[in-house]
């Protein structure tokens, strides 16, 4: 059986209400340390390619996403994060494994029951995907009417949702008449209306530009504390992951390389493309004058470029001045940044330190719980 | 023009709006469903059914590639089986629909396709049914396509019509022939012609407005 039962996400007299009994057992549930509202086990997903050879989309991946969580999925384009996003609301079938969404295997409903359970999946898109012969009203109250909820029912929440996404105003407009960053608060009350327990959102800050993406995400992490309501979303950006996830997991050619709290991942990357999503960020790319110089090797005379990675509550202390004075090893600075990833600051300094003195430098500095990395020599 | 031709005229032009109305309304109808049935039965679709989709297709090419002239004479029987007789404007809405409904659904299929995929997905991901997909997504979407496509297949049946007058069909099409080909009238045929391109521009007048209106993936002011 899958639940659908609604989380009462406004206040009493809502006539939307799942019916009065699953009330007590939501409450009860909240009490209980949550079982992870989506679980994917060992899911694998393969498509018949062109030429007759199958093509593996997704390999043997695990991922939970904790109740009330957000979870990001950060890949690049064909790694595999559209076909991990569409498996949970049952878009795309595994090959292999299970899609657990509230207690129901999606993969095994049949489809009455996996429409039904849909609504309690939200979704958004990249490009919105709205309905142009609708007003913005009339798109949020499409998944109402499909759900067969009566008129004086989905003009209230309707009214509600509009509220909710800050667009009251806007109500009859047409899409075509709404900017990106309004029609994707259209789509977001639209995948409200249902009350679901799970958002999916499948890049849905990519078509839109930075300052729209920042309220975008503030939209999504407000609903995701006042809500309650569990996010999943896929993107390729590093800025979507560092601004909103509490979780991240790395996908990359069809398998999770990474996983974990996103600070943790983050600031103590182990996988090459974790890295590579880092080095994307301004300030923690090499100045272009030391990385046509870098060489593997050290040379007479050369120095040693060390990144030293700033976490937490280290991410402010006066490291190098110490450095300096108490082993009196003087260092070079060659690029650095200071920001903040999942609400915590992170520092990245790159050094060059005298060859003589790298092997004390590494020693005092991850004495100091400082995360260090040789990323070459220069001359 | 005396008071007779006007009458004529007058008539005529009554028998042929009575014959592309009705044959209009049957063949959507028809075509509407068939349409949306070959726009969404292929590989992978709403209601896959790859086999069905291609004997569909066929039969609606064949239909199609059919020249007119000979299609109302090749289904005579059929006609007088439904209409009880051959001739006249009732027996001619018979073949003008068999006609049109194959063009209408091409015409409805394609205005079905040009409807973003990313919709459908929209709406499987909110709990939409299939019927509810094409009922609340395809069909208000594809509208203003629709409407074009059926105001093309009106005027196509207003010059099918004039044709089932060379078969005593009635309409614009016979009285041109009869008298302004057989008994030497031109001001009758200039007549005809110029009654069928009026005709021809109020309906097309009339599809582009009301297309323009239903679209509002276009801003206008």
């Amino acid at each position: 059986m899958c639940h659908i039962d609604i989380p009462d996400v406004t206040e009493e007299g809502d006539p939307m209400n799942a019916p009065l009994g699953y009330l007590g057992e939501q409450a009860a549930q909240r009490l209980i340390p949550a079982e992870p509202i989506v679980r994917l086990e060992k899911v694998s997903k393969t498509f018949p390619g062109r030429d007759g050879q199958p093509v593996t989309a997704l390999q043997e991946i695990n991922l939970a996403v904790p109740q009330g969580s957000i979870l990001g999925v950060i890949g690049r384009s064909g790694a595999g994060k559209s076909t991990l996003i569409r498996l949970v609301n049952g878009l795309e079938k595994p090959s292999s494994g299970k899609v657990i969404v509230d207690g129901a295997d999606i993969a095994a409903l049949p489809e009455a029951a996996l429409r039904h359970a849909r609504r309690s999946i939200g979704m958004i898109f990249q490009h919105f995907n709205l309905l142009s012969s609708r007003t913005a009203a009339q798109n949020i109250a499409l998944p109402l009417e499909v759900a067969g909820y009566d008129k004086a029912d989905i003009r209230t929440r309707v009214d509600e949702l509009l509220a909710l996404v800050g667009l009251s105003d806007k109500r009859n407009r047409y899409p075509s008449e709404l900017s990106g960053g309004q029609k994707q608060r259209v789509g977001i009350a639209r995948a409200l209306a249902t009350k679901p327990k799970v958002l999916l959102s499948d890049e849905a800050t990519s078509a839109l530009d930075p300052e729209t993406t920042r309220s975008i995400l503030d939209l999504l992490g407000r609903i995701n504390d006042e809500l309650g309501l569990t996010i999943l979303l896929i993107t390729h950006e590093m800025a979507v992951i560092r601004n909103i996830a509490r979780e991240v997991a790395v996908i990359e050619g069809g398998r999770i390389v990474e996983q974990g709290d996103v600070f943790e991942v983050f600031t103590r990357p182990q996988h090459e493309v974790t890295r590579s999503f880092l080095a994307d960020e301004s300030g923690r790319a090499l100045p272009p004058y030391v990385q046509s110089r870098l060489k593997a090797e050290a040379t007479p005379g050369s120095q040693a470029v060390v990144r030293i990675g700033f976490r937490g509550p280290h991410a402010t202390d006066p490291v190098l001045a110490r450095l300096a004075r108490d082993l009196n090893i003087e260092t070079n600075i060659l690029s650095g940044s200071v920001d903040e990833i999942a609400g915590r600051p992170f520092g990245t300094l790159v050094v060059g330190v005298p060859e003589q003195a790298l092997a004390t430098t590494l020693d005092f500095l991850n004495k100091h719980g400082l995360d260090t990395e040789v990323l070459g020599h220069v001359a | 023009m005396s008071p007779e031709m006007i009458r004529l005229i007058a008539n005529s032009t009554g028998e042929t709006l009575y014959m592309v109305a009705v044959a209009a309304l049957i063949a959507t109808l028809f075509g509407l469903p068939l349409g949306v049935f070959l726009a969404t039965s292929g590989k992978g679709e709403l209601f896959a059914a790859p086999w069905v989709n291609r004997v569909l297709g066929v039969v609606v090419n064949a239909t199609r590639s059919t020249p007119f002239i000979i299609l109302v004479v090749a289904i005579i029987p059929f006609t007088r089986l439904i209409a009880g007789t051959s001739i006249g404007t009732n027996a001619a809405i018979v073949p003008l629909t068999i006609a049109a409904t194959p063009f209408i659904a091409r015409l409805i299929e394609g205005a079905i396709r040009e409807v973003d995929q990313g919709l459908i997905e929209a709406a499987r991901a909110f709990g939409a049914s299939p019927i509810q997909i094409v009922r609340k997504v395809l069909i208000p979407e594809a509208l203003p396509g629709i409407v074009l496509g059926l105001t093309l297949a009106v005027v196509s049946l207003l010059g099918f019509s004039a044709m089932v007058g060379a078969v005593g069909g009635g309409g614009l099409g016979d009285l041109g022939i009869r008298y302004g080909y057989q008994r030497f009238m031109p001001e009758m045929m200039l007549a005809v012609v110029v009654v069928l391109i009026v005709l021809v521009q109020a309906v097309q007048s009339i599809g582009d407005r009301l297309a323009r209106r239903l679209n509002k993936r276009i801003r206008h002011a």
